[in-house]
This record gives structure tokens, C-alpha cells and sequence, in this order.
């Protein structure tokens, strides 16, 4: 399986990293991609820009541990997780998740999957930037749920067909 | 030991990373918490809800009976709000 974990502060080209998991391949079926925002408000509240802090050599690691559990659970044939830190202006990109597989089924959950566990495990924080301040941004319950809907027993795994 | 603070738990405490070489009796995670608090008054404002804050050592999640005897780095911080 081709694995791609990258932490940076530049922006990315979301078509090109997907399109550079299933080149000269002729064996994947489909790809998921999952491209998370900036959005220009935080609870109904204006924000200029938010900043990404994280512990680099922990995300990374927890990141790459997840995306082995990912691989247990589903045959997947790829797998890119793009995640930046630093400052980042409303529009621009924050994460990208694509996975690959021979049939969609398993493209989707592995997407959903490592998507919830991005935003309750891997060690990053969000700072936005209001009129009144800079806010830290609270974890939220229903990201909590999200991911703990995935600690049930894992589906059995099935040969990809 | 190292101790890193991440987010809001480094700026109550007011620095980034320490080295520190708790007492004897300090054996677990939530026992170097408590040993912490009392360092001072950033020290006790991070740590004012200690069930809100999160660890790791040495890089991997741990929980607040965690023994922390033989760990290099120790992590604290907010819950995680990445993705």
C-alpha cells in the first residue's frame, strides 16, 4: 500500500495529491478524497484567520498509527494524509485525507475513519483570530461521538474482490 | 524528565518545555499533576480542571494512572482540535 503522511505550513493541490495516489495503476476502483476548510466563523463570529499549533514528532506518529489501523479494518491500496500548522486565511486548505481502494465501500469508511480520529486524537489545536481576541478553539462533543462510533469491534476484514 | 505544554496549557504555564526531576513520590500522571499545580500560580490556572487536560509519553496517549517512571518526554495539553 502506497502511504503518504505529510505535516507542512504551505498549502496543497488537492487534485494533484489525489491523482498522485493512482498513477500507473490500473487495480484501484476508487478514491475518496476528504479536503477540510477554513471557514470565515466560529460559532456565528467573524474570524480573520485561525493558527494551527501542534506537536510535530507525536502527530505524525499517532497520525501513522491510525492509518495502520485503517488498514487492518479495510484492503485499501492508498492512502495520503496531508495535515498543516501555522497561520491559515479563510478559503485555504487545513487537511486532506485520500484513500484508495478497489471498490468505494471500503474508500469511504477508511476516509470517515481517519477523518474522526484526526480531529479527536492526532495533537493539533486551533487558535482563531475574532475582533475581540485570539480564541482557542473548544473540542466539540459531537467530534467525540464521531469517533467513538469507530471503537465498536471492527468489521471483519474481506479480501479486496 | 522533559515536559512539553501545548496550546492554552503553554501559555497559562508560560513556557513551551522544562526539564524537571520530580520527588520520589511521584509516581503517576495525575500525582506529577497535582505536583505541578503546586509550582506556582500558571502552573495551578493550567492545571485548574486537571480531567480536561490530556497526556502523552513519550508521543503515545496515556491516562492519569499512567506510572510515569522511565518516560523521557511528557506532553500536556488541551483536547485536540486538528482536522
Amino acid at each position: 500500500m502506497t502511504t503518504t503522511i505529510r505535516l507542512q505550513r504551505e498549502a496543497f493541490d488537492v487534485a494533484a495529491e489525489a491523482a498522485l495516489l493512482t498513477r500507473g495503476r490500473t487495480d484501484i476502483g476508487a478514491v475518496v478524497t476528504f479536503t477540510g476548510l477554513c471557514r470565515a466563523d466560529e460559532n456565528g463570529e467573524p474570524i480573520a484567520a485561525l493558527t494551527l499549533e501542534h506537536y510535530p514528532d507525536m502527530a505524525e506518529a499517532e497520525i501513522a498509527r491510525h492509518v495502520e489501523e485503517a488498514r487492518a479494518r479495510w484492503p485499501l491500496m492508498g492512502v495520503t494524509v496531508i495535515h498543516r500548522y501555522g497561520r491559515i486565511a479563510p478559503g485555504e486548505v487545513i487537511v486532506l485525507v485520500v484513500t484508495a481502494s478497489s471498490h468505494r465501500e471500503a474508500a469511504f469508511a477508511a476516509a470517515s475513519f481517519l477523518m474522526d480520529y484526526l480531529k479527536t486524537r492526532a495533537p493539533f489545536w486551533k487558535q482563531v483570530e475574532k475582533v475581540s481576541g485570539k480564541i482557542w478553539v473548544d473540542a466539540k462533543a459531537a467530534d467525540d461521538a464521531a469517533a467513538d462510533r469507530w471503537s465498536a469491534p471492527p468489521p471483519r476484514r474481506e479480501a479486496a474482490k | 524528565m522533559k515536559l512539553l505544554y501545548f496550546a492554552w496549557v503553554r501559555e497559562r504555564i508560560g513556557k513551551a518545555e522544562e526539564e524537571i526531576d520530580p520527588p520520589a513520590g511521584v509516581a503517576t500522571v495525575g500525582e506529577l499533576v497535582a505536583w505541578l499545580t503546586k509550582r506556582g500560580e500558571g502552573y495551578a490556572y493550567a492545571f485548574e480542571n486537571p480531567q480536561v487536560i490530556r497526556t502523552a509519553i513519550d508521543r503515545n496517549h496515556v491516562r492519569a494512572d499512567t506510572r510515569i517512571d522511565g518516560a523521557h518526554e511528557i506532553a500536556f495539553f488541551p483536547p485536540m482540535t486538528g482536522g
